[in-house]
């Protein structure tokens, strides 16, 4: 339902977002994964018109967002919770969104009601609520239009974990209903949870991108040995690139049988063997995305010399 | 909080669903409540109702008998309003910037110049509702005011010049609202404004006495000179001429240009 083709941002000579192509489809959770500054923001931007792309498309369902005639009702979209007139109340807030999409006024209730904010919270203004808060309203005012689209930038910036549970339950419904969900987060493990797709973007440029099952799958294996260090050395000794891990677990890319069949070999016995899934998926995420990152730091103590 | 009710479980596509372009009265319908929903809107818009009856009740108890008049007392409502109006007017703008709700505003609107007109006649609108409700107040001190010190009403405002004093407020609220899409932050656009209603006319007064070249030629330069005519005399037609090129320098072009400048910014 979103279709991204070659967008790319140039702010004077930086590059932002680099022939940046993928789609979100109906039905989808897709997670859009990437350290901060890797140009996830400015692509969300660039796909609701509010940064002109230097090139490239962003279309939904087909149209350009400009060419919709009532966005609201077709694109949920929350890019920044805080940013909204601290002198209003969250009621006011919804009202606004309300009357520009011409919804009944009945909607704000609903969606308050939506995203558990109470009557007191709603009529409270909006400088004194808290990030959660602002966040619950901000998807308040994605849903209100019942789009068939939803845009969201971090939204789960500053939910307590209850918050988090419930945004995810929350799209996942919508998913499930034949909506499109295209979800940012410099977290993994917030969107590994819920995504079905990912795109991973590092430094602004597509670094991976495909069914979470798929790159899950490409994640390796895990295992763990009363003597991990020997455990390393024994795989390594058989030609095997590993990462032994500050926990004492050893990640590499062959397959679980390869590593037992060594283990075994080597006499080592193992405590655990199983795919390295979010483990392996978070690394690779830190490997894909290295040259961006601003600190080199790497989860494991020790890297594989080979 | 940490549940949800989600009432609908409906089939997993939908039937495509064919929308209607927001229609301009809407819009405009929008802007004015977001001009009133905010604490500083509501009373910038409360004090411009103050000032007008603090000016009407000071003129009623100050002004010499003699002297009681509507002209008076439209002068009295008149200075709050010709201070507060453009201020309301570049709010109305600056807001979207400088409180960011721009993000929300040009997505649900994803054309900025519909926003940005819309935002010019809700606020023309409530500048003139203002203007009314103002010489309205003026004309009821007029009538008391006349009744306490026993003097006949007086009415020496002629329609003509009304209608004037009407003119200069909303070329005031004007260059408000174009100091708002140039600068687009609340505080440099109200010190912008404040230095072209309070620290320009010095500057420029000052030019043209010690400048001849200036003095005969400031009517077509400067435009706060040109509209402060509107509230002295009916301009002769040289005046409406001088209105008019000095107006399309420091309004329309700079207008144009801020217009260009929103539509082609990023919104962040
Ligand atoms: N107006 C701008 N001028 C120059 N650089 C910018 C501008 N806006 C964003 N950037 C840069 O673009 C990069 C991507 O930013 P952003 O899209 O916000 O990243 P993310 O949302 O992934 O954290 C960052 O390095 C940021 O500093
Ligand atoms: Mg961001």
């Amino acid at each position: 339902m979103i279709t991204v083709e070659a967008l790319t941002k140039t702010y004077s000579r930086f590059t932002a977002v680099n022939d940046v192509s993928f789609s979100a489809r109906a039905g989808r959770v897709t997670g859009f994964l990437g350290p901060n500054g890797a140009g996830k923001s400015t692509t969300m931007r660039m796909m609701v018109g509010l940064t002109a792309p230097t090139s490239g498309t962003a279309t939904i369902k087909g149209r350009a967002f400009a060419d919709l005639p009532n966005p609201g009702l077709e694109v949920g979209v929350l890019l920044d919770a805080s940013a909204q007139h601290a002198g209003r109340t969250g009621r006011e807030i919804l009202g606004i969104a309300q009357r520009t999409m011409g919804l009944p006024r009945a909607r704000v209730d609903e969606m308050l009601h939506k995203v558990s904010l109470t009557d007191e919270e709603a009529e409270r203004r909006v400088k004194n609520y808290s990030l959660g808060m602002r966040q619950r309203l901000g998807i308040a005012t994605a849903l209100i239009g019942d789009p068939e689209v939803l845009i969201l930038d971090e939204p789960a910036n500053g939910l307590d974990p209850a918050g988090i549970r419930w945004m995810r339950d929350l799209l996942r419904e919508y998913a499930d209903k034949g909506g499109a969900v295209l979800l940012s987060s410099h977290l993994l493990h917030e969107i590994e949870v819920v995504a079905d797709d990912l795109v991973v973007i590092g430094n602004g440029r597509i670094v991976a991108q495909g069914t979470k099952a798929d790159l899950l799958a490409a994640a390796g294996t895990l295992a763990r040995a009363d003597r991990p260090a020997e455990l390393a050395a024994a795989l390594r000794g058989a030609g095997i690139t590993c990462t032994l891990n500050a926990d004492g677990s050893v990640r590499t890319d062959v397959g679980a049988a390869a590593v037992g069949q060594i283990a075994l070999q080597s006499g080592i016995a193992l405590v655990e063997l199983r795919s390295a899934d979010s483990a392996g998926l978070e690394e690779m995420f830190l490997e894909l995305t290295a040259t961006s990152q601003r600190d080199s730091t790497t989860p494991s103590t020790e890297r594989s010399a080979a | 909080m940490s549940t949800a009710t989600i009432e609908r479980t409906a089939p997993v596509s939908r039937p495509a669903r064919v929308h209607e372009p927001i229609p301009m009265t809407r819009l405009v319908g929008v802007e004015v409540s977001k001009m009133f929903n905010t604490r500083s809107g509501f009373w910038l818009l409360a004090s411009s109702g103050i000032a007008a009856a603090v000016a009407t009740i000071a003129t009623v108890l100050f002004a010499p008998k003699d002297q009681l008049g509507y002209g008076n007392f439209a002068g009295a409502v008149g200075f709050p309003m010709s201070v507060i109006l453009p201020m309301i007017a570049i709010l109305a703008v600056t807001s979207e910037w400088s409180q960011r709700t721009g993000l929300t505003t040009f997505t649900l609107v994803p054309h900025r110049g519909r926003v940005i007109g819309s935002k010019l006649v809700a606020t023309l609108g409530v500048g003139a509702v203002s203007i009314a409700l103002a010489f309205a107040v003026g004309a009821l001190g007029n009538v008391i005011g006349s009744s306490i010190a026993g003097v006949p009403v007086r009415w020496d405002v002629s329609l003509g010049s009304a209608a004037l004093i009407f003119l200069a407020d909303a070329l005031g609220m004007l260059m408000g609202f174009t100091l708002g899409i140039l600068i687009r932050s609340s505080a440099g656009a109200i010190v912008g404004y404040f230095v072209y209603a309070l620290v320009l006319p010095a500057a420029l007064g000052t030019l043209a006495s010690f400048q001849d070249w200036f003095a005969s030629r400031q009517g077509w330069i400067d435009f706060n000179f040109s509209v402060g005519n509107l509230y002295d005399h009916i301009p002769s037609s040289k005046e409406w001429a001088q209105l008019g090129a000095s107006g399309m320098l420091w309004l329309v072009i700079p207008l144009a240009v801020g217009l260009w400048m929103v539509r082609r910014s990023e919104v962040k």
